[in-house]
């Protein structure tokens, strides 16, 4: 399985700043290895933001997200202790789910 | 004196199996959530079939929605983009680099109870303009801003 998910909830009034750092390659399929050989497609198609097990936030990729992706969205109605969990999805099929609980601002 | 600890060990397994419940049903949700992605959106090579793909018809230029970028980005293989959208009830935000081999980057969407508002990186192969396409109410709106890119991120 992949390297775990870097993820910041804090709390900015009744709003939860998320902050996501993933760990994925994102190769676009147009780049050379150093034999010059095509390094193949191999990016996150899907990403999945839930707030307390409900959908709040999916997103459709393309291999234009830069490598190491990072992705910063805000969940309405939030709660200190409230669970953020984030889930993506690639071209193989390989998936990773990470979850966080909103904490206070510091 | 075992009130305490024994409360504490019900409670802590209620927990456990309340988070490997939580767990399953999350990945279920993402699971069925994830499934779809644009195919014909995201192959187009053309900004105007991307948009077609995406169902944008009748562009409404608008400024309230803010596009967030660097006036001149270093780094064409990491080019933070912001898009801020004040428009009531955005339903989804879709962010397209013009002049990329497939304009469409990303697409996004919070009707389920996101803010209007998404931050990533993208990779851009030369300089060109960011568009936000933001559907609202089920109207389109759009804005562009220029990024000018020094080194390409593509290849």
């Amino acid at each position: 399985m992949a390297e775990p998910m870097r993820i910041r909830a804090t709390l900015q009034g009744d709003v939860a700043d998320v902050r996501i750092l993933m760990m994925h390659p994102m190769e676009t399929g147009q780049r050379k290895d150093s034999k010059g050989q095509l390094v193949p497609q191999h990016f996150i198609k899907n990403v999945t933001v839930t707030h307390n097990g409900k959908v709040v936030f999916d997103a459709q990729w393309s291999q234009a997200v830069s490598r190491n992706p990072f992705l910063g969205v805000k969940v309405k109605g939030a709660k200190v202790g409230d669970k953020i969990g984030v889930t993506w999805i690639d071209n193989k099929g390989d998936k990773r789910t990470d979850e966080v609980t909103v904490t206070a601002p510091s | 004196m075992n009130t305490p600890r024994r409360t504490f060990l019900k409670l802590s397994g209620g927990a456990g199996a309340l988070a490997v419940a939580a767990a399953a049903g999350l990945l279920k949700t993402a699971a069925v959530a994830a499934a779809e992605w644009n195919q014909d959106a995201f192959s187009a090579k053309a900004v105007n079939d991307a948009l077609k793909s995406l169902g944008a018809t009748n562009l409404i230029e608008s400024r309230d929605i803010v596009i967030t970028a660097p006036e001149i980005a270093e780094n064409g293989a990491v080019v933070p983009v912001a898009v801020t959208s004040k428009i009531p009830n955005t339903q989804t935000i879709a962010i397209i680099a013009e002049k990329n081999p497939f304009p469409l980057a990303a697409s996004f969407n919070i009707a389920g109870g996101g803010e209007g508002y998404v931050s990533t990186r993208l990779k851009m192969g030369e300089t060109s303009n960011v568009r936000a396409v933001v559907k609202a109410d089920g109207k389109f709106y759009t804005t562009v801003k220029e990024v000018k890119v020094t080194i390409g991120g593509c290849g």
